[in-house]
């Protein structure tokens, strides 16, 4: 793991942030669940947010997918001061976040999934019609960028395991002009293969320029693509780290905020 | 320790052959294909000479299936957008009376009478949606509402103006009224008479209409069931719309996440079954000559079993028009045909309960083959 450390996917270390966020605070009534947590992305970079339950992490991809305005704290995006109303403004803005139950629908095919709500039209007659052949001939040109094979583009979505559920649904909003990919735990609920493509897919994004916020608490998963590591503990960043800085057992450590886990791992034989 | 990440691109091996069998249960008009092609077989073997194909025979049975057929292709629409409308039947019956009262009671024009219950009732229906999408109930439990409000106004009004439950002279009022005509007339007589006077049909032999062909046309009802049905298929396959109507019953949440106007479709779909049920109500008051408050009764759940016999899951998001269609075909020719052939009409009923039973497995069967699950 640790030994491929410069060489990794494109290096975007150099690049201006597409989204900086800066000292970002949000606070429920009594309760401070955001206390000062800084967070940057650049184009083309995979920037994990690792962290353990009741971090912050949903929170503050929330107040980064606008869903919540940070109580105090700064946005910039793309070096301008940022201020979203609602989740509509950040997707316009190309923000695009991936839920773990996603906006599939299973009994639909894969192209008009694919389509759903920016369906290509064609005038016939002076009446729009959805151009089925554009959308199937595109979705399966997407499919097959990301390397999954469809039997035909009316393959239900229904029949794709969970991994590739989540590959259409982070082709779909590339394909929409996304700039920057929220991947909420994406991997948590996937088997060992299916995981693989996800990070594969990932991986493949990113080359296009896309910025990737990866949410996980698995460390395996976040090493394996990430080019950057920020860990959050109650509601504060403990740090970033870039690629190859940090040992996953350091990672895992900082996760958890103590050493006991450290020897838990120990018995356990490295396996969590 | 880490997993390689690598792109799995390399073949087909997660992918099995599906038999054409099987990708041809797929299609949600297969249940109606199979069962019109069943049905016709019985009625030509064991009714062939009972009247049911003669002209007059085929005429009574189309028009029958057309009525479902019109009031089906909305259920349809409505269901696959993920709702329903028990209200339909009454929507029938209050419809009519509307009309009857402008006209006759009113005296309104014809064609006014005829505008203004089509806007009362499309907003009916606009209103059944929007408190379905506004409140999150079932639509069920508030269609229900709807088919008893509707209802008792369909009996309390012509009580209280007429002190009757049917209003008549409809006939009389409509004469000669542009819009009636497009609902309770015939067309392409001039065919039908060529089709007597060349043998190919019967015609009269004795009496007022001597040699005039026993089929003077083509009822308004019959194109209008044509019209809605390829309306409502092109607008659910060919459309971006007919996306957003899948996507709605599919699962409005994600339907939504993706920017879908869940709401707006919903209400939509509700407002046009509203629509197709004062189409049937129109015809119907156009062809009898008169409402009655009876008028309607249980049309919500014939139109429901036939959509659910052309395929369409009750749970929404998948269904056809087609299938639809033909599944009131179904209906109509076994309704006509029992008739024709003689057999107790009360037996209906016990083929309805059966086919809807079967149909229901059936499509349940479907959809595991569809998203796969075992």
């Amino acid at each position: 793991m640790t030994e491929d450390t410069k060489f990794h996917h494109g290096d975007a270390q150099d690049q201006k942030p597409i989204i900086r966020m800066v000292d970002i605070q949000k606070h429920f009534g009594s309760v401070i669940a955001l206390a000062g947590v800084s967070f940057d992305l650049k184009p083309g970079e995979c920037h994990c947010l690792l962290g353990d339950n009741g971090a912050g992490k949903s929170t503050f991809i929330k107040t980064m997918s606008g869903v919540h305005k940070p109580t105090a704290g700064e946005i910039f995006f793309e070096d301008k001061p940022m201020h979203f109303e609602d989740p509509r403004d950040a997707i316009s803005a190309g923000i695009a976040t991936v839920h773990q139950h996603l906006a599939m629908i299973p009994l639909m095919s894969v192209s008009r999934n694919f389509f759903m709500g920016n369906e290509p039209t064609r005038k016939v007659a002076g009446i729009n019609f959805f151009d089925k052949k554009l959308a199937d001939e595109i979705t399966m040109e997407e499919m097959r960028k990301m390397g999954i094979n469809l039997r035909g583009p009316d393959q239900a979505v229904g029949t794709l395991s969970g991994g590739e559920r989540q590959t259409v649904a982070i082709a779909r909003a590339v394909h929409f002009g996304a700039k920057i990919l929220i991947l909420d735990e994406p991997t948590s609920a996937l088997g060992v293969r299916q995981t693989s493509n996800v990070l594969a897919t990932i991986d493949k994004v990113r080359s296009q320029g896309v910025g990737v916020v990866f949410i996980s608490h698995n460390v395996r998963h976040a090493l394996a693509v990430g080019d950057r590591f920020t860990v959050l503990n109650r509601g504060q960043t403990l740090g970033t780290a870039k690629r190859g800085e940090i040992t996953p057992e350091e990672l895992q450590d900082l996760m958890a905020g103590g050493q006991e886990l450290a020897q838990l791992e120990g018995s356990l034989g490295g396996t969590v | 320790m880490s997993e390689s990440v690598q792109s799995t691109a390399g073949g087909d091996e997660r992918i099995k052959e599906i038999s054409p069998l099987r990708r041809a249960l797929i299609r949600p008009e297969l249940g109606g294909m199979v069962g019109t092609v069943a049905v016709f077989t019985f009625f030509l073997l064991f009714a062939f000479d009972s009247g049911m194909f003669t002209a007059q025979g085929v005429m009574n049975w189309s028009v029958v299936s057309a009525q479902f057929m019109i009031i089906a292709v909305g259920a349809c629409l409505l269901m696959i957008a993920g709702e329903f409308d028990l209200s339909v039947g009454s929507m029938i019956g209050f419809a009519g009376m509307m009309i009857a009262i402008f006209s006759v009671t009113m005296s309104w024009p014809v064609w006014m009478a005829i505008i203004i219950t089509f806007v009362l009732c499309v907003a009916i229906g606009a209103l059944n949606g929007y408190i379905v999408v506004r409140t999150g109930l079932p639509s069920f439990i508030v269609t229900l509402a709807f088919l008893f409000i509707l209802r008792g106004f369909t009996i309390y009004l012509p009580q209280t103006i007429e002190r009757k439950t049917i209003i008549g002279g409809i006939k009389d009022a409509a004469e000669g009224d542009w819009l009636a005509s497009i609902f309770g007339g015939k067309v392409g007589q001039g065919l039908f008479v060529w089709l007597g006077d060349n043998g190919i049909i019967e015609v009269f032999e004795r009496g007022t209409r001597q040699g005039q062909p026993v089929v003077d046309g083509i009822p308004m009802l019959i194109i209008w069931a044509i019209v809605i049905i390829i309306f409502g298929h092109v607008l659910l396959t060919k459309t971006k719309f007919g996306n957003w109507i899948f996507a709605a019953g599919g699962d409005a949440e994600a339907a939504r996440n993706s920017g879908v106007p869940v709401n707006k479709v919903k209400i939509l779909m509700f407002m046009f079954t509203a629509f197709c049920a004062t189409v049937f109500a129109t015809c119907q008051v156009m062809e009898f000559g008169s409402a009655g408050a009876d008028r309607g009764l249980l049309k919500e759940f014939e139109a429901i079993i036939a959509v659910v016999i052309g395929g369409a899951l009750l749970t929404g998001g998948y269904g056809s028009v087609l299938g639809a269609a033909l599944g009131a075909l179904i209906f109509g020719v076994v309704q006509q045909g029992l008739f024709f052939a003689g057999v107790e009409s009360s037996l209906f009923r016990v083929f309805l309960g059966v086919i809807l039973l079967g149909a229901v497995i059936l499509n349940t069967y479907i959809r595991r083959i569809i998203t796969g699950e075992r």
